[in-house]
């Protein structure tokens, strides 16, 4: 391959990891801050993400346009979010991880099943919209779907939005103090339950945005947010639980080491190993690449990258 | 000794009684394992409204008896495919077992039926220990060997003298499999072969390297949800047009809804089509589409033709299900009205048939279908009947 070819290839497979990463951190935000905040491990986060794509399309579908559809299933998705938190998750605040994580993974199977009813179980076409569609030169030899660009930008966009969220207003206040000391918020008046609540919601409509815009690209069907749940998890494990810096730290790195292991590694064992032997290890280094990268952070820094201060 | 021998008669008499019992009294049971509950559950819906309408087209009797069906939901899982398959043998005493989408959950439940004494009809996985070494005289299907319709697509394009191919498939053993029947008649050169992660969701950084590495063609393994995704971000990558796509078991009637346009002109090979021209077929098609109104798929037709098997080998002893030889004798000849069109058996139980080169088109009314071009191979039998040691 010649060089300049090797060139625009890294740079394209930068913005692929890029383009992955802010999705992850679309997800990655709204569960760090519920397990950080409101000490609940959610496996249902991976539902709204689901959730969110099933009304977007609906919604595309009924209003005719995409964007309009998207604007829509965001509130949609937070009201979903609250209503599950108010019926399902209250009771299970104070009980511990392995109950959480019991009733929550039925919550999984709820969402599933019921939008198999709503919808049916084979996977809905989607596209993307006319004026996103294609590609554009994002410089000579190095064409870029224009959908994916789009996707960064708006997690860009998300990604400060929520930093002025939480550390320049009230509500990014009580919720960095909820991280750092839950029973002392309590102690000082601020309503709690209101807080998780908002919280949570919040966390539903971002993971619901990730669904929403993943509905062109991949395919809109049921389970569709498990798959990413997992990697999801190991974000804020190296990111540190209830960061939000964490969240996009580690949703950036693991994006970049999946995408750059499933692309690179393989050619790179094939200089230093036979190629058969790189053939086998290639494919199976990459896809452990990002659990090899989360046990080193768990060794050198136990907390995660970023956590939040003092949870004890 | 004195005390057990009238025991034992009278035993043995009433099993021969129960055995000389009036057939017609008799009901059939068949126990369907396919997965129904989520994300594949689409497939296994396609399989269970085919079961139902071969029931219709049998008057709701096979092979004269009245039929009750059981149906098992495996979750993709083999352990819960194995519990079924126990479950149906002991609690409902099935006389036979069928369906079965994965090669996996198959490798576990076949066994457990045939070392049962009951017959396994497979309406799908067909994995190759099945068609060699672990060959069953009772066990029988009526789809394929996995590695018979890559095999049919490396002849195609070894054929069109295509070279410089780009190979992908998720990394586990059908992908691997799949890869190696594409290889076995696929000799000229390729220049990336490529196993992803058994569901992905994204290929970008895949595609990425194939517009770097810039091949003749891509051939692809990427069954349900995977081929969705891949399908649709070849297509927003500007790939499509430019390297062209062949694939199998990635672009079918379940999934052509999901896709559209981004797999119009995508290549596949098969051994069944919709638009397959025989009588069975078009009955088939036709009444598919009224009542569940949709175009059904191989998965269906193949689930179809199994209970169109198991009526044949009813029929072919008259109704008496103790006569296991009677009906495997009558299974071999394959004696039924096949959506595929007339088939024979080989030794080891699996299908000598045709493979089709199909591609996805747009037909008048605008509704994307997939279309038989052409012939790949006519009676291609499976690479592994020669390690199978049943003779018949």
């Amino acid at each position: 391959m010649p060089d300049e070819v090797v060139g625009t290839l890294v740079l394209e497979q930068t913005l692929n990891g890029l383009q992955y990463g802010v999705m992850l951190f679309l997800m990655a935000a709204g569960l760090t801050l519920v397990f950080g905040i409101m000490n609940l491990v959610n496996l249902a986060h991976g539902s709204f993400y689901m959730v969110g794509a099933y009304l977007a399309t609906a919604l595309t579908e009924r209003t005719g346009s995409f964007v309009l559809g998207v604007a829509l299933a965001l509130p949609a998705t937070l009201l979903v979010g609250v209503v599950v938190e108010i019926v399902a998750l209250r009771t299970l605040y104070e009980r511990d991880h392995l109950d959480q994580v019991l009733a929550t993974f039925g919550l999984i199977l709820f969402f599933n099943e019921l939008v198999a009813i709503i919808w049916g179980r084979a996977a809905i076409f989607t596209s993307v919209p006319p004026f996103l569609s294609g590609h554009f030169r994002l410089l000579p030899g190095l064409p870029y779907p224009t959908y994916r660009a789009a996707i960064i930008l708006v997690g860009a966009v998300v990604a400060v939005l929520l930093w002025l969220l939480v550390t320049r207003t009230r509500l990014g206040m009580r919720i960095r103090a909820g991280a750092s000391n839950r029973t002392m918020v309590a102690a000082l008046g601020i309503d709690i339950r209101l807080l998780y609540t908002l919280v949570f919601g919040l966390g539903a409509a971002l993971a619901g945005l990730a669904g929403a815009m993943a509905g062109p690209v991949y395919s809109v069907q049921p389970g569709m947010g498990e798959g990413i749940l997992i990697q999801v998890f190991v974000v804020i494990v190296i990111g540190g639980i209830g960061s939000i810096r964490g969240a996009i730290v580690g949703a950036i790195v693991v994006g970049m080491a999946d995408t750059l292991g499933r692309a690179f590694l393989k050619p790179m064992l094939a200089t230093m190993i036979s190629p058969p032997a790189a053939d086998k290890a290639g494919p199976a280094l990459a896809s452990m690449s990002i659990y090899l990268l989360m046990a080193a952070v768990l060794f050198f820094r136990p907390e995660g990258l970023f956590p939040a201060r003092s949870r004890s | 000794m004195r005390t057990t021998t009238p025991r034992a008669a009278l035993a043995g008499l009433l099993v021969a009684v129960l055995a000389a019992a009036p057939a017609a009294a008799q009901t059939v049971k068949i126990g369907f394992i396919t997965t129904l509950s989520g994300p594949q559950g689409a497939i296994g819906e396609h399989m269970k409204n085919s079961v139902e309408l071969a029931l219709d087209h049998l008057g709701r009797k096979v092979g004269g008896l009245d039929v009750e069906v059981i149906y098992g939901d495996d979750q993709v899982k083999p352990d819960v495919g194995k519990q079924l398959a126990d479950e149906m043998l002991k609690k409902h005493k099935v006389h036979f077992v069928s369906g079965i989408i994965w090669s996996n959950v198959m490798l576990a439940v076949a066994p457990t039926v045939t070392g049962a004494g009951t017959f396994m009809i497979g309406t799908n996985a067909g994995p190759h220990e099945l068609a060699g070494k672990m060959c069953n005289e009772l066990f029988f299907t009526t789809s394929w060997q996995n590695d018979q319709t890559p095999e049919a697509m490396g002849k195609y394009m070894q054929d069109q003298n295509l070279t410089d191919v780009y190979a992908m498939a998720p990394n586990y053993a059908a992908g691997k499999d799949m890869i190696g029947g594409f290889k076995r008649y696929f000799k000229n050169k390729i220049v990336g072969e490529v196993y992803t992660q058994l569901g992905q969701q994204d290929y970008q950084a895949e595609i990425s390297q194939i517009r770097a590495a810039n091949p003749k063609a891509v051939f692809v393994f990427y069954p349900g949800g995977m081929g969705i995704q891949f399908l649709k971000q070849y297509a927003q990558a500007g790939l499509r047009g430019q390297i062209p796509l062949y694939s199998v078991y990635t672009v079918d009637e379940i999934s052509l809804p999901a896709v559209k346009d981004a797999a119009l002109g995508q290549f596949e090979t098969r051994y069944w089509s919709p638009d397959l021209k025989n009588d069975a077929n078009q009955k088939y098609v036709g009444d598919y589409r009224k009542k569940f109104g949709k175009i059904p798929s191989f998965y269906g037709a193949q689930s179809y033709d199994g209970i169109m098997l198991i009526d044949s080998a009813i029929r072919a002893v008259k109704g008496d299900l103790t006569n296991k030889n009677g009906m495997i004798a009558g299974m071999r000849k394959a004696d039924y009205k096949s959506t595929r069109g007339p088939y024979k058996y080989n030794v080891n139980h699996f299908p000598i048939e045709n493979f089709y080169l199909l591609k996805a088109v747009q037909d008048p009314s605008g509704e994307l279908v997939m279309q038989i071009q052409k012939t790949v191979f006519e009676n291609h039998k499976d690479s592994y009947a020669g390690e199978c040691p049943m003779k018949w």
